[in-house]
Parts: C-alpha cells; sequence; structure tokens
C-alpha cells in the first residue's frame, strides 16, 4: 500500500524523523482553519499518489488567509496525473538553505537493505542518477547488523552535505531505518530532506509503501484511509481478496499465478486482442474463488469475453470448473467464457463440464486457440 | 545427472499435517520422492498415511536421517521453519509459502548467508523442484513432466512454470530438473544459481529459463550467460504488456522506468546470445530446434 504524504509524514513522525506542522484539511474552510493554527506563511499541498505536484500547481505558498481560500479552492478538485485532488495537507512554510535525498529500500541481488542519500534532493532522483551518478552515495546494510549512528554519520559524511546537517542527517537515517524495518515498509523515502535557513534538518515529503504481507503485524494499518480514486472494479476485488488490475481492452482475464496472468494478456496482445485487466485468482484458489473472480468481471461494461486460463498446481482443475458452474448459476454473465484447464485434477474438471455442458462455456486445449478464440469472440460481439 | 535433488535425496515435510501439506507431501510421496518424515510441533508421533510425524527437524533427522526439506506452513511460521532446518544441517530447503513479509525474508537470508552457509533454501512462494522420474518437491503436478533430459527448466514464476513443462513435455522433450525459484523479493536460490548448476550438470545440454517484469534478476542472469554458459539457453519473459507502475500479484514484479521491464530484460537476454519465444509455446517450439540441432552436432 502506498501512503500519501501527510500518511507518511506521520509514519515518520512516529520514528521521531522531524516533520513540519501541519492539518489535514477537505475543504477550503478546513484549510483556512488549519492555516490559523499554524501560523502563516502555510504551504498547501494536494494529497494526492503521483509525482510531480509541484509543477501541475498541486503546491502552493500562502502568506495569508486570503490566498489560503485561493489556494486551497483552486487545488481541490484538480486533476493530477488523472487523480483529482479531494484533500490538501496544509503545513507551515520552510525556509529553505539545502535540499536532499535519503531513502531506504531491498536490494534485491545483494539480498540487503541499502540506504542512499544525495545532496542534490528535490528533484527525480531517477534523473540524478542518470546525469550526475557521483551525487549519489549508497550503502549496504546487513539485517542482521542494523544501522548505527557511526555508519549513517560515514554515508551521511560521504555524500558532501552541508557540514552543519551531517550530524542531522545521521540521526535522520538511523530512525527511517527503523521506520522501514520495523514499521515493515518496502520503501521509505525523503525528497526533499531539507536544511532549513535555521540549520534544522527535516523532512519535506514522504513517500512510504507497506509491505502489505506484513499486515498481520500492524493492526494499526486498518485506520488508513485510501485517498484518492481507486478503480470501482479493483475496490470490489479487494473486497474479495483478488489481485486485479482494471485495463481498457475488451477480453476479460482470469488466471492463477501472476506470472501466467500477465503471460496471458501478453498472448491475447499478440493475437490482436486487448485485455479488459490483469486478475490472478492466486494458487489457493477454489470454487468461491473462481465465482468471486467472474463476478467482479462481470461488472466491467467493457468485457466482451471472458478467457480463464487455469494450469492447476495447487489449484484443482475439478474445483475451478465446479466454481464456473456455480457462477453460471449464481450470476447472469453477460459474457461468454473461453476456457482453457491444464494441470492438477483436469481430466476430472474436463468431466465435469462434458457432463454439464453448460452454455456460454467454450473450452479451448491450449493457451494460444484460447486466446485466438476470444479475441475472435470479442471481436463478433462488439 | 540432476541438480539439487535425486532418486536418493530423503525429503521431509514441514506441515504434513496440515491439509496443504498433507495433500502435496502424499502426492510427492505417491510420485516416488523418498518422503520419510513430517515436521509438526505437538503432534510428535503420529503419522500421515503411514509417515512418521515429530516435534522437531532435529528429531526427525535423528531417526529418519534426511537431506532435504519441504517447508508448507503459514507466513508466520515459515521463517522459522527455514532456519529450524538449515540450524538442523538440512542442505536443500524448499519453501512454497506465499506472503511472507519481506523483512522477514531478508532477513531469513541473512542469517543462511553469516549462519548456515551451507544449507540452499528455494523460494519462497516457488513451485519447487522436480527431477522427472526422480524426486518431486513441491506443488508441480508430476504428470506433466517428462524425464530423460536434455533441458534444464530454471523459472522465476510458479504456473508458468508448469506451462513450460508442459510444452516441452507435449513435444516430447524430456527435462533434467525443473527448480521454480519463486517470485518474492528475496529469493533463496537465484537464477545465476540454478544456471550455474545446470552448465556443471553433465545431462544438462539446454536451458529453459522463464522470467518475468521487476527486479534485475533476468539481467543479472543475461550477465552470467554471457560471461560463463556454453549451453544453449531459450528464454521468455512474461508481463510484456503490463501496464508500468503497476504491481502484478508478485512482490517482485513492479516495473519502474525502463529498469525492470520485459523490454529491457529481453534485450539483455538477446545481448547474451539467448532465444527469446514471443509466449511460452513459442519458447518450446524454439526449444525443439535447439535439441534437434544438438542432436545433429552429435551424430
Amino acid at each position: 500500500m502506498d501512503l500519501v504524504e501527510y500518511q507518511g509524514k506521520q509514519y515518520f513522525a512516529r520514528y521521531g524523523i522531524p516533520v513540519s506542522d501541519g492539518r489535514v484539511a477537505d475543504t477550503v474552510e478546513e484549510a483556512v482553519a488549519a492555516a490559523g493554527e499554524i501560523g502563516y506563511p502555510v504551504v498547501v499541498k494536494a494529497q494526492v499518489q503521483v509525482g510531480g505536484r509541484g509543477k501541475a500547481g498541486g503546491v502552493k505558498l500562502a502568506a495569508d488567509e486570503i490566498e489560503t481560500r485561493h489556494y486551497a479552492s483552486e487545488i481541490l478538485g484538480l486533476a493530477i496525473g488523472g487523480h483529482k485532488v479531494r484533500r490538501l495537507w496544509v503545513e507551515s512554510a520552510t525556509d529553505i538553505a539545502a535540499e536532499y535525498y535519503a531513502s531506504f529500500t531491498l536490494d534485491r541481488a545483494a539480498k540487503k537493505h541499502v540506504a542512499i542519500v544525495s545532496a542534490r534532493g528535490g528533484i527525480d532522483i531517477e534523473q540524478v542518477a542518470a546525469t550526475d551518478p557521483q551525487a549519489i552515495v549508497s550503502m549496504h546494510v546487513d539485517p542482521l547488523d542494523g544501522l548505527d549512528h557511526d555508519a549513517a554519520r560515514q554515508l551521511a559524511g560521504r555524500a558532501g552535505l552541508d557540514p552543519r546537517a551531517v550530524e542531522q542527517v545521521a540521526a535522520v537515517l538511523v530512525d527511517l531505518y527503523r521506520c522501514y524495518v520495523e514499521g515493515d515498509a518496502d520503501l521509505v523515502e525523503i525528497n526533499p530532506l531539507v536544511l532549513t535557513a535555521g540549520g534544522q534538518v527535516l523532512a519535506l515529503d514522504a513517500k512510504v509503501t507497506l509491505d502489505d504481507d506484513a499486515a498481520f503485524r500492524h493492526p494499526e494499518w486498518s485506520a488508513l484511509e485510501e485517498i484518492g480514486d481507486v478503480d470501482p472494479r479493483e475496490r470490489l476485488a479487494r473486497e474479495r481478496g483478488l489481485q486485479y488490475i482494471g485495463l481498457d481492452g475488451s477480453v476479460g482475464i482470469i488466471a492463477n499465478g501472476a506470472g501466467l496472468a500477465m503471460s496471458t494478456l501478453d498472448v491475447v496482445n499478440q493475437v490482436g486482442g486487448g485485455a479488459a485487466n490483469f486478475l490472478d485468482i492466486g494458487g489457493g484458489a477454489n470454487a468461491d474463488v473462481m465465482a468471486d473472480a467472474l463476478e467482479v468481471i462481470n461488472t466491467d461494461p467493457n468485457v466482451q469475453v471472458i478467457l480463464v486460463n487455469i494450469f492447476g498446481g495447487i489449484v484443482r482443475c475439478d474445483d475451478v470448473a465446479r466454481g464456473i458452474l456455480r457462477a453460471i448459476e449464481e450470476v447472469k454473465l453477460s459474457s461468454p467464457i473461453v476456457l482453457r484447464l491444464d494441470g492438477t485434477n483436469s481430466t476430472e474438471a474436463r468431466k465435469i463440464l462434458d457432463d454439464r455442458r453448460p452454455a456460454g462455456v467454450i473450452p479451448e486445449l491450449s493457451m494460444i486457440s484460447a486466446a485466438k478464440r476470444a479475441v475472435e469472440i470479442a471481436g463478433e460481439r462488439r | 545427472m540432476s541438480i539439487f535433488v535425486d532418486e536418493s535425496t530423503r525429503v521431509i515435510v514441514l506441515g504434513l499435517t496440515g491439509s496443504q501439506g498433507r495433500f502435496h507431501g502424499l502426492r510427492n510421496r505417491d510420485y516416488g520422492t523418498k518422503v520419510v518424515a513430517g515436521v509438526t510441533p505437538g503432534k510428535g508421533g503420529q503419522d500421515v498415511e503411514g509417515i512418521p510425524v515429530y516435534d522437531t527437524v532435529a528429531q526427525a533427522l535423528s531417526r529418519e536421517g534426511a537431506d532435504a526439506a519441504f517447508v508448507v506452513v503459514p507466513p508466520r511460521a515459515a521463517s522459522e521453519a527455514i532456519l529450524d532446518c538449515a540450524a538442523a544441517g538440512v542442505g536443500l530447503v524448499v519453501c512454497i509459502t506465499e506472503h511472507i513479509p519481506a523483512k522477514d525474508e531478508a532477513l531469513v537470508a541473512a542469517r543462511l548467508r553469516r549462519e548456515f552457509p551451507r544449507t540452499r533454501l528455494i523460494g519462497p512462494n516457488c513451485p519447487g523442484v522436480i527431477s522427472p522420474g526422480r524426486c518431486n518437491i513441491g506443488i508441480t503436478a508430476g504428470d506433466i513432466a517428462l524425464g530423460g533430459g536434455p533441458v534444464g527448466i530454471v523459472s522465476r514464476s510458479g504456473t508458468l512454470t508448469y506451462q513450460a513443462l508442459h510444452e516441452l513435455s507435449r513435444k516430447g522433450i524430456g527435462q533434467t530438473t525443473c527448480v521454480g525459484i519463486g517470485g518474492d523479493p528475496v529469493p533463496g536460490t537465484t537464477f545465476v544459481d540454478v544456471l550455474e548448476a545446470f552448465q556443471a550438470d553433465e545431462e544438462t545440454q539446454a536451458v529453459m529459463m522463464i522470467g518475468e517484469i521487476g527486479g534485475d534478476g533476468e539481467e543479472r542472469a543475461a550477465d552470467y550467460i554471457a560471461a560463463h554458459m556454453t549451453k544453449p539457453v531459450v528464454a521468455y519473459i512474461a508481463g510484456v504488456t503490463a501496464p508500468e507502475g503497476r504491481r502484478m500479484g508478485h512482490a517482485g514484479a513492479i516495473v519502474s522506468g525502463s529498469k525492470g521491464t520485459a523490454k529491457a530484460k529481453i534485450e539483455a537476454l538477446v545481448g547474451a546470445g539467448v532465444v527469446v519465444g514471443q509466449n511460452p509455446t513459442e519458447a518450446g517450439e524454439l526449444m525443439v530446434d535447439v535439441v534437434r540441432r544438438l542432436k545433429d552436432a552429435r551424430s
């Protein structure tokens, strides 16, 4: 789960990372009240999960109430990268002397955590990496050793920061590492991490991606609100515990396993069609999950045909077949199903389908023939 | 020869008394794998269809003798189960558990590296390892594999591993060993580890590699292939049409910018002399050509 800026800052603050005083505001009046409490000048910031907010006009400095009112009404409802702004974060303005960058994530190849620091913050770090790689320093952290202040100070020292900032940045790094590990984040990023004119180090932005697999040990995560637009199909899928991503083609796709689902998308594309979605029913799918998946796809008006591509491992094909039969009875499907089943108990599955011969279910023997058939049907029905 | 497992491999199953462990543990035994014991704390003394169950890994090992473990336990218990096996001296641990927190995986990797360097972990979140006709540890349906070689398979995805086995078997091409390394952020065994083993394995003459978007394991594999592999490699990379910046199920499958995209991976592999198929079926057909050429060269 990706947090928006203010949620990330609240997450940071729990681990002692210094952030500006701020308030959430969903209306112009709330923004004005927040600014009054904090004291002028303030920065009014759009809370959306996309980068480039500043360029899109989603971040404004307000000197007084009139400006706050003006900018808050301008930013609320603004569309940034396809996301409509519904919430603002109003915070105390900062007099910036220097902008840095700091993050922790996993280096998969090294199987260790990695700290990344740069004296060139405030801009896209990938751009810095491409044009000025010398400006970025990094260090592996072995999870068994953790990160101590000395190692953090060395890293900060190598980054070529203002000498006034080094000790404070080292302290931020130690706290940020704790936030990353104990907070079970896949990524924690501060860009910019600023040095104020008064010599204080402050996290001026926050990017935090939480590891959904660790939710069981973070009951507090359930209180985090989903900010911004969520595709209603994705919302329904999530409620049913399915991995779903909405796309814009006409072939609805259900497969088991992320790899096979991605591959199914590729093959549909190669035979001239377009996928309406990515849907992985996962490793432990049974009849219920299959019925849920069909119901989710059935809500998509773009779908002309549903391609079900299952290779049974843990998933048993006979369960999948029973799920399809039940879904056909319970949900009125508006599209035919092209079905390819292979692997565990596929013979039993074929027998179940042969016995019942359900209308609107077209069996195919291979992934490619199934994709071709589905794309043909989608073309005919359009 | 096969890699990592063979007909003499003795396997204990952690979680044999659970529904998943029972289903797959017994299926592995039916396939002919020497499943010698189960381990479930508190259930020592029971048996599952004649397979004795012990409370601890150490007990199971001292009584039955085993060199491999199959870990089928929930994500909260998986890290400890893997490390228990390593501490008891098990050389090969296959973990199929999905949804283990990334921090736990990183910690397991660090402890294996420092304290138990002789233990190889395959997975987590993987289908396991099968050497057709000899040994099957994991969740792969044994009947889709065909023995006799000459192809080794390594794959990051579960169901695509089955698809790859199926494509080769139905074309009459046997496999030496098929290793599913799993799609998680911290795989115990990497593409490069498996490629090294296949390169060293006499029976394996060609390798089928199945990758997907996210991470840089395929790019690293390409570097290894260019520098060290003399055996032909055919690859397929899933996710050519995946939208950027969206997660597609696997924690490992995150596309950001150009690095980690299918396009970048395919370019790296082609640059290393790998033949890349556009889909699993085409990759299978390309392997048919490779195997035919190998046979022609020998005759």
